[in-house]
């Protein structure tokens, strides 16, 4: 399936005869190859600091590559089947902002759901775009939102025929993908372009029978968290592009606000990694799939939890779903997603991925085992067990629809004061409020805070969400803009 | 020529038995096994080149492990074991005549495997009509049962590697379940010693402290294992092996036995200062 040339890892290899060259540092970083850091090179290993260096002639630059970095952006752009792949270590929150900004300017309009991260709104607020929200519908049995439906997808479009970009999740958190190739025709024949956070979809590029992915799709970019599932250090992540776009204006889009001191522990993991993938990612997520199908069978059979997957699958709003996903439903148990995280943290000593209202969420990837999914599983077989209580009185919606009152960046921008959030009901939210993970925001700058929305924050809170997003950092307060 | 086997007891204590010969070798799905035989302890074998049992002593553990929870409750009929690969637990069990049926629960196939061709000393009895054999994860086995056992036996490797998952609180929790309002869990318990098998020792003592109402730890002198002092835990929802001990029944089932007596199984309990310090200490 691929050539040889896989087989190569360029920033890697120049690493390594770096390495071996013993070259004399007068340069930054100080701690010169951490001899001037015992402590962190006891902590981290002498291999590790020793890599830990700048741009340089044989290493390359990340914001001007020529050689080695080129070379691999030119290999990992090969695996994943794109015109171009960027090399990105401000995290896949910097891709998400790069695709945005590299295709909206001030007062232009882009079609999202609102269930995007939070990077993407944060993008607005620094370019200027306007959102045009589709509401991505909701599982009312799961409480959670699912994908982007074609004919919601449709009706923006004719609403907003000037807007310049559709953008889409492949997959949500959830694991729920919409129809990519549909949306992107879509797109293409109203001249829009198609942008894709596909902060965890890595493994649709390598696995068998997974769902399509945005370069397959024919989407004109994808903000690829490779570490996310493909094994790479945290912070490091691929920004792909089609041919529709211009590298050079892409780049100069990213080193606005990329650092000039590109680390090469990342960039190295993405090389190593995208080595790794491009020769051996279909067994390996052939193995994720099948602990993930393995862990949700056994999930089931504890009864009260529900670890849903294809079954799911409508056509539309859950086009496809992802399989290495391990989404279970806790509600019917009588506990609170978020519930079930926490004791699975505090008494269990196993950390998942998220918990929210209704749902939890284990990352199955490249790097899983057997026995640690049995200890999952088992322990939430022990937390029914222990905790079950009646469900009465738990809220059952999660997506709220925004009313958005004027732009992302005007609202962040505007004169604002703080009120409680208790008696905020009617005003206009300056900053955001979201729990974490999953970084979707419940409000957004701009859009009107209700009282379902206070009622949401409370409820969130009281069951232990991590909520973050204002300036208040004990979430009491929220700034309004005054109007 | 000179061939030692070592054990890296701690980062600066080193354990040796000379060997005559290294009879096997082979990588499971799990583990590398090995099996040597030496002059000292006769046959022995070893999991990622860790000590499990030797020919020489292994009648202390398998004496301990079993005895005391039997005189404890000569009534026991139905016993889980999870571990215990090398068939010694279960040949101790097997010579209880009460005892209608034996689960025994092994991840590792080829354990048994290469324990039946080498260690026929422990492996004996694995072919006794009431022991049925699993090969399965034991947490995993032990998920779906339900106020079923009277004993369940925890005869697990340490807990790293593909005996983590038997120190866990999940399966402690399980194991409540699994057993009948009388039941009794038995498990290796580590060692005080040396620091690290301290910490497990701790662990594993605070977990079972919170699910079963009697809760003790006993002791015994296993010279080839780390330190030599070697822990079991007894928890059970109802018997307590120092007031519910059935010395007469014991006694009168005539079991010649190596270690085991019921005057040890009343001193067993009594633990050093220091052990039971770290265990009243025992938090997270």
């Amino acid at each position: 399936m691929y050539s040889h040339k896989q087989e190569k890892a360029p920033i890697y290899e120049a690493l390594l005869k770096h390495k071996s060259m013993r070259v004399v540092p007068f340069d930054v970083p100080g701690h010169k190859q951490g001899r001037g850091n015992p402590e962190l090179r006891e902590f981290l290993g002498e291999k590790c600091l020793s890599v830990d260096v700048n741009a340089m002639k044989p290493l390359d630059n990340l914001g001007h590559p020529v050689s080695v970095i080129k070379e691999a952006e030119e290999l990992a752009a090969d695996a994943f089947g794109a015109h171009h792949a960027f090399f990105m270590v401000n995290g896949t929150t910097s891709a998400v902002q790069a695709m945005i900004m590299s295709v909206c300017k001030q007062g232009d309009k882009i079609i999202m759901p609102r269930n995007v991260h939070k990077s993407a709104i944060n993008a607005l607020i620094i370019c200027g775009a306007i959102p045009v929200y589709v509401n991505p519908g909701v599982n009312k049995k799961l409480g959670i939102p699912l994908g982007m439906s074609t004919e919601e997808v449709k009706r923006a479009i004719e609403r907003n025929p000037e807007a310049k970009a559709i953008f889409i999740n492949n997959p949500t958190y959830y694991g729920v993908c919409s129809d990519l190739k549909m949306i992107t025709q879509l797109a293409h024949q109203n001249n829009m372009l198609v942008l894709v956070d596909e902060a965890h979809g890595t493994h649709f590029y390598f696995g068998e029978d997974m769902p399509v992915s945005a370069m397959a799709a024919g989407a004109d970019m994808a903000a690829v968290s490779m570490h996310k599932t493909g094994g790479s250090l945290s912070q490091s992540s691929f920004l792909l592009i089609g041919k529709r776009l211009s590298i050079g204006h892409v780049r100069q889009i990213i080193n606005l606000t990329q650092t000039t001191s590109g680390s090469y522990l990342l960039l190295s993991s993405l090389d190593i990694s995208r080595r790794n993938l491009a020769l051996d990612g279909k067994n390996i997520f052939a193995k994720a799939t099948a602990l993930a199908e393995y862990g949700r069978e056994e999930i089931n059979k504890i009864g009260g939890y529900y670890a849903f997957s294809t079954e799911l699958i409508n056509g539309d709003s859950v086009f496809d779903f992802d399989r290495t996903k391990l989404s279970v439903h806790t509600r019917e148990i009588g506990l609170a997603g978020v519930e079930v995280y926490d004791i699975l943290r505090d008494d269990y000593d196993i950390q998942i991925e998220f918990g929210d209202i209704g749902n939890i969420l284990a990352i199955i990837s490249v790097g899983d085992r057997a026995l640690a999914l049995e200890r999952l599983v088992s322990s939430l077989a022990e937390i029914k067990r222990r905790y079950m209580k009646d469900k009465t009185g738990m809220l059952d919606y999660e997506y709220i629809n925004p009313q958005v009152v004027i732009p992302p960046q005007q609202a962040f921008y505007s004169e604002q004061h703080s009120v409680s959030i208790k008696a905020s009901a009617g005003y206009t939210s300056g900053e955001f409020v979201m729990a974490y993970p999953p970084g979707i925001p419940i409000l957004a700058p701009g859009e009107r805070i209700t009282e379902e929305i206070i009622d949401y924050i409370a409820y969130s809170k009281e069951k232990g969400s991590f909520l973050t997003g204002t300036e208040d950092m004990s979430i009491e307060n929220i700034r309004i803009v005054e109007e | 020529m000179e061939l030692w086997y070592t054990e890296q007891h701690t980062d600066n204590v080193r354990f040796s038995i000379k060997v005559d010969k290294h009879l096997y070798t082979g990588q499971s799905e799990f583990q590398r096994i090995d099996v040597f035989k030496s002059k000292e302890f006769g046959t022995f074998f070893t999991l990622d080149g860790l000590m499990m049992v030797t020919e020489k002593d292994e009648f202390i553990y398998h004496d301990m492990i079993v005895h005391v929870p039997m005189a404890t409750n000569p009534k026991i009929k139905n016993v889980l074991v999870i571990g215990a690969g090398d068939g010694g637990t279960v040949r101790e069990l097997t010579r209880y005549d009460s005892i209608e049926n034996i689960d025994m629960v092994e991840i590792d196939k080829l354990v048994v495997d290469v324990c039946r061709e080498h260690l026929p000393q422990t492996a004996c009895k694995l072919d006794d009509p009431r022991v049925q054999l699993y090969f399965e994860d034991g947490l995993k086995f032990v998920r779906s049962k339900e106020n079923t056992y009277d004993l369940i036996i925890v005869d697990s490797t340490d807990p790293f590697g593909p005996g983590e998952g038997l120190f866990t609180k999940e399966f402690y929790g399980n194991c409540f379940k699994a057993l009948k309002d009388d039941g009794i869990l038995v498990n290796q318990h580590e060692s005080p010693y040396y620091e690290g098998y301290a910490k497990s020792m701790q662990r594993a003592h605070k977990r079972i402290r919170e699910f079963f109402p009697v809760c003790r730890v006993y002791q015994a002198h296993i010279p080839t294992y780390p330190s030599g002092h070697w822990l079991f835990g007894f928890a059970s929802k109802k018997y307590d092996p120092l007031i519910d001990v059935d010395e007469l029944a014991w006694n009168s089932l005539g079991l010649q036995t190596k270690y085991y007596n019921t005057e040890i199984h009343k001193g067993c309990f009594a633990l050093p200062n220091y052990v039971r310090d770290l265990l009243n200490g025992a938090e997270d």
